[in-house]
């Protein structure tokens, strides 16, 4: 009886000590998508709890589709989950003008708000306020096999053209040896093959809407880029490609099954890691193909960290953010675990550091790509909405998923290319009717 | 007088059990195997099956990273409290449809059912909001109940079914003898329906074990059960086979072992009936 009593009079009081403890201490919930970078963060807190022993940390990590739902759900009911939450550059215009997110205009000075890349600040911002801290930063390129350029007798140009592309994908492509000239992104999806596909599309100078919000699939622009993609992807892409995503891109190139692989720029580092890819040491880099129209197939993406209006405890986020966010945080990585792995595409100082330039082979490219991408002026004429692989509006993501999902039968083969842009261009236009544009 | 089997038809029969059953395993065992690979020899083109260099690495990556004992907890309290509550209610209310049936009891009973029928998603934001109004998200006790709840309707049809399979004449004995309803739930009825009580309990932790729709959305760090802990380790960009596999296999073990232990009792509890 007795080892019992006290063992219970023992819990109780380390049950009390522990409660009193952290009486004092603000719990910040945050959550995130599963990538390497986030990852890094969530093993480097220490620095920041050390430095703020009244905060408390707690991480809810989450695949990236569940992730938005669950962020969203919980913003707009105001449900109070979440006091940091990471969104990307479709949400932060969105969820700004809508009132749900903090203004981070009042971060403390050394945060130093002038030193984030004009590109990425900029497609955080909305009405001049910042409405989320930028945490990586992404574009989109060309990743390609140098031994294989080298022995089909071509130099890839540091800024190709898509008639190139063509040309080095058909010299690539040995079917016989599961060589394919040419990997890109078919999985249906808003940020899937629609990412792609939307960047691709500015190049052609095709655009979404016109200036009175009319969905532009029925002319030329959109149905060149069409068939232009559907011709390198039948003639020189894997099979099955219309089930292909990043994933599925990243494991084929890493296997050394493609010869060109056009895709985000966070890419790089997994191609080139000798541990996980067969060819990391024959990776070559180029900026995203052009048309000679003034634009190239790049995307400008950012994974940022914004406090929702429902948070009841602003002030500790605030501080979390700009920790995380922060140069003093790219330091700690270069310290704790090199240069190679900072997260990059945020801010100006990075890149003219030449200790980052040194470790990082595709720093210059990263750079490069984010900063042709201008989410103000995404395409080769003037558009109404803001956002280079996708558009800022509510409705994108729902509408951009159908499209995707014609876009995607075309490539599997169940419909021609303009049956799908017919089918896009009606399911469009009923869509923004009914939205009320 | 029983039929006689060939020896051969015995063999035939045997290797075709073990053909289906290992079909419908590999899933799970091409995960096991996985959770051993490195994330480059997961995803290798052809695929390895056995010969390979094992690894613990992606258990030691999983381990430092998350806390599993906080998931493992969350979804015992969860599955456990949810089945455990699910019975309390479902005991007296088979009961009285099986023993003291009304003119509506197979109307009720449909109804039940089709409560199923609906989409979860369809329900998501009225719940959510009245999980915010009563200060219930992210809570054990709140996903404890919705649990209970999803799963009443199979909790109630599968008692439904054991309890009409004992005869009504012993608790109509023991009526005679003096017990009162609650001695005749308890001590009449309860007993000779053990089998089809326990099955219904397995059966339904598995079903709270695995629920991964509530369990994602109604949850954020405090009350996150294993399902949450599977999602976290899925990317979009970024292959972690390997990690992932690891992190499913630590959620499953401990359910797959309950149900390997309690095997006999499971089956036995599902056949229960079936020959008088």
């Amino acid at each position: 009886m007795y080892p019992k009593t006290s063992l219970c009079v023992a819990s109780v009081i380390a049950l009390a000590a522990a409660t009193a403890a952290h009486a004092q201490a603000t719990t910040i919930t945050i959550a995130t998508v599963n990538n390497g970078d986030m990852i890094r963060m969530q093993g480097l807190t220490e620095d920041f709890t050390a430095k703020n022993p009244d905060i408390k940390l707690e991480w809810v990590t989450l695949e990236e589709n569940v992730l938005r739902q669950r962020v969203t759900q919980d913003v707009a009911a105001k449900g109070g989950q979440f006091d940091v939450m990471t969104i990307g550059t479709y949400e932060v215009p969105i969820w700004g003008k809508q009132g749900w997110l903090v203004s981070l205009d009042d971060l403390p000075a050394e945060w130093d708000a002038d030193d984030i890349l004009p590109a990425i600040r900029g497609g955080l911002t909305v009405e001049g306020d910042l409405y989320a801290a930028p945490f990586y930063g992404e574009s989109s390129m060309v990743m390609y096999r140098k031994d294989l350029m080298q022995a089909a007798g071509l130099e890839m140009p540091e800024a190709p053209t898509w008639e190139f592309i063509k040309q080095a994908a058909a010299a690539m492509t040995k079917k016989d040896k599961e060589v394919y000239g040419i990997c890109l992104r078919g999985k249906a999806g808003w940020g899937e093959n629609m990412a792609f596909l939307t960047a691709m599309a500015n190049s052609f100078g095709a655009k979404w809407f016109d200036g009175e919000w009319k969905p532009q699939f029925d002319g030329e622009a959109w149905a060149n880029t069409l068939n232009f993609y559907m011709d390198l992807m039948t003639n020189y892409g894997p099979p099955g490609a219309s089930t292909n995503g990043f994933n599925e891109n990243l494991s084929l190139f890493q296997q050394g099954k493609c010869g060109m692989w056009i895709d985000a720029t966070v890419a790089a580092s997994f191609v080139t890691n000798p541990k996980d890819s067969a060819v990391a040491d024959r990776v070559g880099f180029a900026l995203a193909p052009d048309n000679g129209l003034g634009k190239r197939g790049n995307w400008l993406w950012a994974w940022s960290l914004a406090i929702p209006a429902g948070s009841d405890a602003t002030d500790a986020a605030k501080k979390f953010v700009a920790w995380a966010t922060s140069k003093e945080y790219t330091r700690l990585v270069a310290d704790k675990e090199g240069w190679a792995n900072v997260p990059p595409g945020t801010r100006t100082s990075l890149y003219e550091n030449p200790e980052y330039t040194k470790a990082a082979s595709f720093a210059d490219m990263t750079l490069a790509s984010i900063n042709t991408a201008d989410p103000n002026r995404p395409t080769v004429d003037p558009v109404p909405y803001t956002g280079v692989q996708f558009v800022a509006i509510p409705e994108f993501a729902g509408i951009a998923t159908q499209v995707g999902q014609e876009f995607s039968a075309a490539l599997a083969g169940q419909q021609t290319v303009e049956q799908a842009l017919g089918k896009a261009q009606a399911l469009t236009a009923d869509e923004m009717e009914a939205a009320g544009y | 007088m029983p039929r006689a089997v060939t020896t051969r038809r015995k063999t035939v029969n045997t290797l075709a059990a073990w053909a289906i059953g290992l079909l419908i395993f590999f899933p799970i065992l091409w995960t096991i195997l996985t959770s051993f690979k490195t994330e480059a020899t997961a995803i290798a083109d052809p695929p390895v099956f056995l010969f390979f260099d094992w690894t613990l690495e992606n258990y030691a990556v999983v381990q430092e990273r998350s806390d599993y004992m906080r998931f493992l907890w969350n979804s015992v309290i969860i599955a456990g409290g949810s089945t455990l509550l699910g019975i309390l209610v479902a005991v007296p209310a088979a009961w009285s449809m099986a023993f003291v049936p009304s003119k509506r009891t197979k109307d009720i009973l449909l109804w039940m059912l089709s409560t199923k029928m609906l989409p979860a998603v369809g329900v998501l934001y009225p719940i959510y909001l009245v999980f915010i109004q009563l200060g219930l998200l992210d809570t054990r006790v709140g996903l404890t109940i919705v649990l209970m709840l999803i799963n009443l309707p199979i909790i109630v049809w599968m008692l439904y079914t054991y309890f009409r399979e004992i005869p009504g004449e012993i608790l109509e004995a023991a009526r005679m003898d003096g017990a009162t309803l609650k001695e005749e739930i308890l001590y009449v009825l309860t007993p000779m329906a053990v089998p089809g009580i326990a099955s219904t309990i397995l059966l339904n932790i598995i079903l709270a074990w695995n629920e991964a729709f509530w369990t994602l959305n109604l949850t954020a760090a405090n009350a996150a059960p294993l399902t949450a802990f599977i999602a976290s380790y899925s990317s979009p960009e970024g292959l972690f086979y390997a990690k992932l596999s690891a992190a499913s296999t630590m959620a499953i073990a401990p359910i797959l072992i309950l149900g390997w232990f309690s095997q006999k009792q499971l089956v036995r509890g599902l056949t229960f009936g079936a020959v008088k």
